[in-house]
């Protein structure tokens, strides 16, 4: 017989995995709307692939199976990857991530709550490091109809690639930026592109996808899931380092909204750098962590060799998480007044 | 309208107060044997005044408060005491501990009761009264009231808190009793503050109770410095240290004195047997107690410490399928191990259990560090990872992260999404602790005295050979006198150092022989003893409880 508390709230993993499955179905939509079914398919593949590879493992380490995979935590992974990967990357190169994230990210780590490393970030960062080619799959807006895209998906050799796809807002930047040498500047790279690349004040389509992930985030705020702390201090941070850099030098450096919505922040903000496992759980360690991620992708964004250095900042951070911790921890009720004494030990008074 | 200060975290359960809120405080019948435990309140094991055979009144002390930190028992009902022995107590373990066992005569022959007049006497006979009284807190605590109602270092006190908070789901006693008995509370509040002389009185009521609010404010009315709060509903707003907060904002930490603080906090319950025993000259021999959860007829009883629970519960009609007793209420009670237990002092509620009323939790599952249990924790502690090590078994670490700040109030465990069961995980911790710190201090206590014993024995020893062999250099000394006459012997050694050197490496060597065999906890006093097979039992079952959650042990 259990012993009190002898009341439970109704609360499970389950629903809060659920939850954050639905809270990503606006900024789904959008993009299915904006890009078509592919991305549907990379989700469909990405979770079945994460079922079976969880199922596997858990059978391998003597687990009961059902228990764990009702829990929709590999669900969840499945999905960001997913909506992390460009959506015509060939099929096994999504079924490689996700395996790399479930099997080697997060149950060698251990399983469910021990994993250091977000483990859809992981799979990210190598993807995008051995297949750097493959992982500039972007579609353009309304470019290829379903049955190319599925082409591209399955690994046939698709002609014209190059004019289904598209660079994102933030790899186009970087590209003219970089070819144009020092007389480009952002202001003439957008222009240039208008109209294909670029939207109103981030990329065509992208601004939109980026929207919806906000609406899904903001409800994940409202239902108590994830606490403001996280994706308000990474959307502070990346905002002002974007915007005293386009203060001082407005021709080289991109403005606040464009790092906003041009990239993965939304999706970051409130999918990526929430996840409870690894991320710091102290309320001022999480300020520090998500301020931490910011700096680093606004850095490798800026200056780096790869377009978006989200999935970086995040595994840094994740690196830091235990010192952010211990070093952030709360005072207890009735010491409070003795942590400051403690504090200002030595100090001229 | 004042404001409040807020206390961190805390939830809100369904409450479930209306049903046992329904009808008046009736008084439960009084059984034919009434089994009185004699420890009933933090501190000292009060030693029995009566034996069997012998004839008791109703009132009549029957164990004396054993030193200062303790509180009297006294007899619920008139009659023969049939037994002074071992009874099963109401503890989650099951232990046995000594009771008084009294068969009632039904005539309610009571002692001479005379009210006792407090400015006669010097605050220190009034605390004594309390003692013999056997006023202790009500709340749940137990800890014996005299001893709160004594100025701290402080030298004043800036608020008298009053504690009718009552936040735990299903407990409605001291609602009930602020509704019928708003006048006898107000009395005891009035003899506390001639003992404290607060600056202000202030008495939170969580403002589900808008009946108890308006009696305790027509009590007070036209009584100046005391003030009637409703603090927002939400457990556990009950928590003395919790209530302390909201209403002066006031942190008073783990293990420091409240007064020391400025503040001190009772019980309605205990306000009120305050005024029964000073005015009416009346020992706490019975309470309100709440019988609710699963049964027909929830309601409040008055009943007489010592009445076995099966009898109160019996009252309020159980259903077929309890399965269980809990003594308190269902965030923080305990189940009981048997329905025979006896009513003790601390019972608040009696909750009868069964499967469909709590449900046995989903299974365990790991924790994703949600930070969940942390939002709700009114210590402000990390209760995640207060779990990690104490899972883990580092203890040393869960102390470093404040375990012993945990009030166990369970807010966490109730809110997890992972339904893990951290309080046991904290019970368990704390039992390891306090096991090993006992066993620490039991050893240490053994060296000590050990090695007072030896000292003596070879002062002794030393003192003795010393003598002797004084007695021996003396005779020495003159013969040897007597030939250094003739012929010039180079010096020797001194005999006499020669047999002290002899005598201290045997006493060096026995002290070695001994100290290979551990100190350990043989040289205990009895009670010292019973101590620490007490903790062990505790400690044990609640491995037993823990086991299922709990890696092995390697
Ligand atoms: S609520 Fe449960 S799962 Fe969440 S951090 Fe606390 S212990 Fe872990
Ligand atoms: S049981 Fe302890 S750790 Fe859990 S919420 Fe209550 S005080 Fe905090």
């Amino acid at each position: 017989m259990h012993n009190s508390p002898y009341l439970l709230k109704p609360a499970s993993v389950q629903s809060v995995m659920l939850r954050v499955l639905a809270a990503l179905l606006p900024g789904l939509a959008a993009y299915v709307g904006f890009f078509g079914m592919a991305i549907l398919v990379q989700i469909a593949l990405a979770s079945a692939t994460a079922l079976a590879a969880e199922a596997l493992i858990l059978k391998l380490r003597d687990k009961p199976i059902l228990l764990f995979l009702g829990d929709g935590s590999a669900l969840v992974t499945a999905w960001l990857i997913a909506l992390s990967l460009p959506p015509l990357v060939p099929w096994w190169l999504t079924v490689l991530a996700v395996v790399l994230a479930i099997v080697v990210a997060k149950h060698l780590y251990g399983g469910l709550g021990q994993n250091p490393f977000n483990p859809a970030m992981v799979a990210f960062a190598l993807m995008i490091v051995a297949y750097p080619q493959l992982m500039s799959r972007w579609p353009a807006p309304g470019a290829a109809d379903f049955a190319t895209q599925w082409q591209m998906i399955s690994g046939a050799a698709v002609a014209g690639l190059d004019a289904l796809t598209s660079a994102t807002p933030l790899d186009a930047l970087r590209t003219a930026l970089h070819t144009a040498g020092s007389g480009a500047s952002v202001a003439s790279a957008i222009s240039a592109a208008q109209g294909s690349t670029f939207g109103q004040f981030a990329g065509r389509g992208w601004e939109w996808v980026a929207g919806g992930y906000l609406l899904g985030g903001l409800w994940l705020l409202q239902q108590r899931i994830i606490s403001w702390h996280l994706p308000l201090a990474f959307l502070a941070t990346l905002t002002l380092l974007a915007g005293m850099a386009h203060w001082i030098d407005g021709q080289h450096f991109a403005e606040p909204l464009f790092h906003l919505f041009g990239g993965g922040a939304m999706l970051a903000a409130f999918f990526i750098i929430t996840d409870p496992v690894s991320a710091a759980t102290t309320p001022r360690g999480k300020l520090i962590f998500a301020a931490g991620i910011a700096l680093i992708t606004w850095i490798i964004r800026s200056f780096g060799a790869y377009p978006d250095g989200i999935a970086f900042g995040v595994l840094l951070m994740n690196i830091a998480v235990p010192l952010i911790d211990r070093a952030t921890q709360p005072p207890v009720f009735g010491h409070k007044d003795s942590a400051h004494r403690d504090f200002d030990h030595g100090g001229p008074s | 309208m004042r404001s409040l200060f807020d206390f961190h975290g805390g939830v809100k359960p369904d409450y479930h107060k209306e049903a046992s809120a329904q009808q008046p405080i009736a008084v439960a019948p009084a059984p034919t044997f009434l089994v009185v435990p004699l420890h009933q309140s933090i501190g000292g094991m009060p030693r029995p005044l009566v034996a069997a055979g012998e004839q008791v009144r109703k009132g009549q002390r029957i164990g004396a408060a054993d030193g200062n930190l303790s509180a009297a028992v006294h007899a619920p009902v008139s009659g023969t005491v049939t037994a002074v022995e071992m009874r099963r107590m109401p503890h989650p373990s099951g232990l046995f501990a000594l009771c008084v066992v009294i068969e009632n005569d039904g005539r309610e022959v009571w002692i001479e009761r005379q009210p006792f007049d407090i400015h006669a006497h010097s605050a220190e006979q009034t605390r004594a009264y309390l003692r013999d009284a056997g006023i202790v807190g009500l709340g749940g605590a137990v800890f014996p009231s005299h001893l709160k109602l004594a100025p701290g270092k402080a030298g004043k006190l800036d608020a008298l808190v009053i504690n009718g908070a009552e936040c735990e789901p299903f407990i409605t006693c001291d609602d009930m009793l602020m509704r019928e008995r708003a006048a006898g509370i107000v009395r005891g509040i009035q003899i506390m503050r001639e003992l404290l002389l607060p600056t202000r009185v202030l008495i939170g009521i969580e403002d589900n109770k808008p009946q108890a609010i308006a009696a305790m404010q027509a009590a007070c009315a036209g009584l100046s410095g005391i003030e009637v709060i409703a603090v927002p509903t939400r457990y556990p707003a009950g928590g003395a240290k919790q209530l302390i907060r909201a209403l002066t904002g006031i942190e008073v930490p783990h293990g420091k004195r409240s007064t020391d603080y400025g503040v001190q906090c009772f019980n309605v319950g205990t306000a009120h047997a305050i005024h029964a025993a000073i005015d009416l000259g009346q020992p706490l021999i019975s309470r309100i107690i709440t019988v609710a959860g699963n049964v027909e007829s929830p309601r409040n009883y008055d009943v007489l410490i010592g009445t076995p629970m099966r009898e109160v519960l019996a009252l309020a009609q159980p259903l077929p399928d309890t399965d269980r007793l809990i003594m308190g209420g269902p965030m923080m009670g305990v189940a009981m191990p048997g329905d025979e237990v006896p009513v003790v002092k601390a019972t608040n509620c009696i909750l009868a259990g069964s499967k469909n009323l709590f449900p046995p939790p989903p299974p365990e599952m790991p924790c994703i560090r949600c930070g969940d249990c942390a939002k709700v924790c009114p210590a402000d502690l990390q209760p995640f990872e207060l779990y990690w090590y104490a899972r883990a078994r580092i203890f040393g670490k869960t102390q470093e992260y404040h375990l012993f700040d945990c009030i166990e109030c369970g807010c966490c465990a109730y809110v997890c999404p992972s339904h893990i069961p951290l309080v046991d995980y904290y019970r368990f911790a704390k039992s390891e602790i306090w096991a090993r710190e006992t066993e620490k201090e039991a050893a240490d206590r053994a060296r000590e005295h050990h090695e007072f014993r030896q000292q003596r024995e070879e002062r002794d020893k030393q003192e003795k050979s010393a003598r002797l062999a004084a007695k021996t250099a003396a005779g020495r000394e003159r013969a040897a006198a007597a030939l250094a006459s003739v012929t010039q012997t180079e010096a020797a050694p001194s005999p006499a150092t020669e047999a002290r050197k002899a005598l201290i490496a045997a006493a060096l060597e026995r002290t070695r022989a001994q100290q290979v065999t551990p100190a350990n906890t043989t040289d205990l006093a009895p009670e010292q003893q019973a101590e620490i097979a007490a903790i062990e039992a505790r400690r044990a079952e609640i491995r037993e409880q823990a086991r299922p959650h709990l890696p092995p042990d390697n």
